[in-house]
């Protein structure tokens, strides 16, 4: 009786098919699909309900988010600060979901080669943070991470409209016209390290630091 | 969760769990044979001439394996938040807030005894300079450095010289509120020749190379310009931040060329504020540590 069954299968190649695709897929229906129909992680507010003062990025942030994503800082550092007490003492209270809805991709990484940086906002001057981008040696002697001196330099500006033109299509953002046409001049005159401070020093500042 | 945008799909959740967990017991319960008797029959199908397959039941370790998975599955969903709502309070929130109370009861008597006690009291108490120093090396040391050394525009906390003033409650001041330290830029109004002047005065009262008819010219220039911040006689101010520009102590750098950088373009120089983040217990102890640190 057992054999029948087994052997149907193995010799139906199309039932084995979509039998391995349903044993495979009912992970992500459980675990994945629920959370795109979840208020706290599609809207900006914390897991308790509360609303966060989370915006989409300007212009110049925006520009300096994907400079964090070309130089590849999410290989070494994670922006997701766990709900454990060591993790809180160091960084600063635990992330939420609703804290990302503009994060798109997001850059939760998975690697602590250097600290989380998800409430590094305002934790260093923005002088500081220059030094440090072009060399972290100048103000922390004992740093691994690598230089980034060619941060000096104009942003690439041409393209920030097409940029958020495509968020608004595939995130949740609503970038109205006008800020579409102003974002050039947000840009002027800016460096790609003005660009990723601006970045830097906004992130993680919608929840206060509380102890 | 109230959190679903509707109640749809708590249920799909669980009746999604459900079935699969129940599905396995069918899959595991429907395949089990008992070993019989005699020769193992053939499953009937060859390959490649003569390759054919035992039709052997289920090995027994796989299959209490397989039993033991389900168990472990039902278990953890009886204990576990993951079934609607059930065992909230073994959630990663409550874990949390336990952890921290945890935190609290063991760590908060040792903050409490020197919350109490005056901050040159802490400092000279060798366990609260211990914790201070943990500290420090936690929050501080990226811009003051490991030895409290300082760097070029991030200030030397061993060397006695404070910008913002030197006693426990500027200290303490310092690390909640932060402080913006701002040098207006003189290069329009003084003019480059101007500017070279004034910082050849400023180098003569440092006891360092200079031009003694610039640094004349210079005086007069700083009198007119630079009294409001650093005052009359240049010991500077430290309701504002202006540093005393007569002790040989430099935030940024002693040469003409610096000096000349500061006055024309000015200096916009930030302590973030850090008293939200760390409570008034730890800053506290920090400021005993930064004290002691001058002390010695």
């Amino acid at each position: 009786m057992a054999q029948s069954k087994h052997s149907k299968i193995e010799t139906n190649v199309f039932l084995l098919i979509v039998l391995t695709l349903m044993t495979v897929s009912v992970g992500g229906l459980v675990e994945i699909v629920p959370l795109f129909f979840q208020h706290s992680t599609t809207t900006p507010i914390d897991h308790k309900g509360n609303a966060l003062d989370v915006k989409p990025y300007d212009p110049v942030r925006l520009v300096g988010r994907d400079i964090y994503v070309r130089e590849g800082c999410y290989n070494c550092h994670s922006q997701m600060i766990r709900p454990f007490r060591a993790e809180t003492e160091r960084y600063g209270h635990y992330s939420v979901a609703g804290e990302y809805v503009y994060d798109h991709p997001f850059q939760w990484g998975s690697k602590r080669t250097g600290p989380d940086l998800a409430r590094v906002g305002g934790r260093y001057s923005d002088e500081w943070q220059r030094v440090h981008l072009l060399n972290p040696r100048d103000v922390v002697p004992e740093s691994n991470m690598p230089a980034f001196p060619w941060l000096d330099r104009p942003v690439k500006a041409d393209d920030i409209q097409d940029k958020m033109r495509a968020l608004n299509k595939v995130g949740l953002h609503k970038y109205s016209d006008e800020e579409i046409a102003a974002a050039p001049a947000a840009l002027e005159g800016k460096t790609e390290l003005d660009a990723i401070v601006a970045y830097l020093q906004g992130l993680g500042t919608a929840i206060s630091n509380f102890r | 969760m109230a959190d679903f945008i509707s109640g749809f799909w708590n249920m799909y959740v669980m009746v999604l769990v459900a079935l699969s967990i129940l599905f396995c017991v069918f899959v595991l319960v429907s395949n089990m044979t008992k070993r019989e008797k005699g020769p193992v029959e053939l499953h009937g199908h060859v390959w490649d001439e003569t390759l054919a397959e035992y039709n052997n039941p289920l090995p027994r370790w796989w299959m209490y394996l397989f039993w033991i998975t389900i168990f472990f599955a039902v278990a953890y969903l009886a204990i576990y938040p993951g079934f609607g709502n059930s065992n909230q309070s073994r959630g990663q929130w409550a874990q949390y807030d336990a952890e921290m109370k945890a935190g609290q009861e063991r760590f908060g008597p040792v903050f409490a005894k020197y919350r109490e006690m005056d901050v040159m009291a802490v400092a000279a108490d060798p366990e609260a300079n211990a914790m201070g120093k943990r500290l420090f090396l936690t929050y501080c040391q990226q811009c003051h450095g490991a030895a409290a050394q300082g760097a070029k525009s991030f200030p030397n906390l061993t060397d006695g010289e404070w910008l913002w003033g030197g006693a426990p409650e500027n200290i303490k001041e310092t690390i909640t509120n932060g402080r913006n330290g701002v040098m207006t830029p003189f290069g329009q109004v003084l003019g480059a020749d101007g500017v070279k002047d004034v910082a050849n005065y400023v180098r003569s009262m440092n006891g360092l190379a200079h031009d003694s008819v610039r640094a004349q010219r210079g005086k007069e220039v700083f009198a007119n310009n630079c009294v409001a911040c650093h005052g009359a006689d240049a010991k500077g101010n430290p309701m504002l931040g202006a540093p005393d520009l007569t002790n040989n102590q430099w935030l940024y750098g002693s040469s003409e060329a610096t000096i000349i950088e500061t006055v024309t373009h000015g200096r916009n120089n930030k302590m973030p504020a850090f008293g939200e983040f760390l409570g008034e217990d730890k800053v506290h102890i920090l400021t005993a540590y930064v004290l002691s640190l001058s002390k010695k």
